[in-house]
């Protein structure tokens, strides 16, 4: 038994280089994920398939690496009373059997030799997309995407039900009807429906989906945000693990990968949290959409360089993906040390 | 649903989540300890002075 630990371990075969590499990218998907509340982990699997990982691998220990933050995150927000954990308990069975789906497509496209490519072009498509809709909102409003920092602080009762989730809530009576957390009242099948198809997206990208599943849980379901999120995060626990054993069960989880890339973002997430508090979410989020859109291109380019055999186009689109995180991760520090000393400074001038 | 798998139990990968979970537990609580010890001494290095974010 331990000697399989070891071999899923690889880090005895993982070079320090690559440790370094692992821990310094987790440090920066963490402040990511720490800030915005989604995000960075949706940018580990393509840059481990660009790093030449098996597709299973990349798609596996992305997935392991999920649940890991999402275990550290689920217990902060369950020290906060924001997690409902009716709306979670349903929400994972549609998941489980999404994700299950997923990860079977995952396995069929691999036999057929097409898994890498798809998986790349299903990226690129998302991260396109989700990247264009957080930049739109960003250029238009101070609406969408990521978690509105300040709405926490709100009772769950004073959110507003978004006008398309009421729609549903009075459209779709189906029983059973579940009363949520906030007064919510909704129909059992539509809270699956929205389960099932996130959780296929998640088993087939390997990405926890909460960044398609939350303002689902706020549009479709129509639940607070504080309650989405943490019920989001509560969630990716248990079909996190699962998938992650799922995948574990063929090989798929790289321990090597896994512990340095945790180590790191733990940290991550504490400092991107706590910039929060200090910095507007909502001036960064024009980089976020930037460097989602970037991250889609960085796809599309290593897999031409794959598709043509050039190693330089591959390590561009390495570059690309890693640097764009990097660059969006030093904004968020540099802009809170930046807000940190003016506010001291202020401060000081108005005690003199 | 073709193709569906129901998960069977395995030690080893369960030893290997359980593993990962692990690792998280104690991340999150030492992580926890160390920014409760150095926060304050960090944040007057990085603010300069008495800073009080958090």
């Amino acid at each position: 038994m331990l000697d399989s630990l070891l071999n899923a371990l690889g880090g005895l075969g993982t070079s320090p280089e690559m440790l370094a590499l692992f821990v310094g990218f987790g440090l920066v998907v963490g402040v990511l994920f720490g800030f915005f509340g989604m995000g960075g982990s949706f940018l580990v699997t393509p840059a481990l398939l660009m790093l030449d990982y098996e597709p299973s691998v990349a798609v596996g220990s992305g997935m392991a690496f999920v649940f890991g933050t999402a275990v550290i995150a689920t217990l902060k927000h369950h020290d906060l009373g924001q997690v409902d954990y009716k709306l979670g308990a349903i929400m994972i069975t549609g998941t489980t059997i999404g994700i299950e789906a997923g990860r079977a497509s995952v396995y069929y496209l691999e036999s057929m030799g097409l898994a890498g490519g798809i998986i790349s072009i299903a990226y690129v498509v998302l991260l396109g997309g989700v990247g264009a809709m957080v930049t739109r909102d960003a250029l238009n409003s101070d609406g969408g995407g990521g978690i509105d920092h300040e709405a926490a602080d709100k009772d769950l009762d004073e959110y507003e039900i978004p006008e398309i989730a009421k729609t549903i809530q009075q459209t779709v009576r189906i029983p059973p009807m579940v009363t949520l957390r906030g007064d919510v009242r909704v129909s059992a099948w539509v809270i699956t429906a929205v389960a099932f198809a996130t959780g296929l997206l998640s088993g087939f990208l390997g990405v926890g989906g909460g960044f398609i599943r939350m303002p689902a849980m706020i549009y479709a379901i129509g639940v607070p945000v504080p309650v989405a999120v943490g019920t989001d995060l509560f969630e990716i626990v248990f079909s996190g693990g699962l998938g992650s054993y799922l995948y574990g069960q063929g090989g798929g989880v790289n321990l090597g990968i896994v512990a340095p890339l945790l180590f790191g973002s733990a940290l991550g997430a504490r400092i991107g949290s706590a910039a929060t508090a200090v910095v507007d979410a909502d001036g960064i989020k024009i980089y976020f959409g930037g460097m989602l859109l970037i991250g889609a291109i960085a796809v599309g380019i290593g897999e031409i360089g794959s598709y043509v055999g050039s190693p330089t186009l591959e390590l561009i689109g390495l570059v690309l993906v890693i640097g764009a995180a990097v660059v969006v991760a030093f904004a968020i520090l540099y802009t809170t040390i930046s807000s940190l000393r003016q506010k001291r400074h202020q401060g000081t001038t108005v005690t003199d | 649903m073709a193709g569906l798998e129901i998960p069977t139990w395995d030690p080893e990968t369960a030893l290997l989540i359980g593993t990962i979970l692990l690792e998280a537990i104690v991340l999150y609580v030492g992580y926890g300890g160390l920014e409760r010890l150095f926060g304050p001494y960090l944040m007057k290095l990085l603010v300069g002075g008495e800073a009080n974010a958090r």
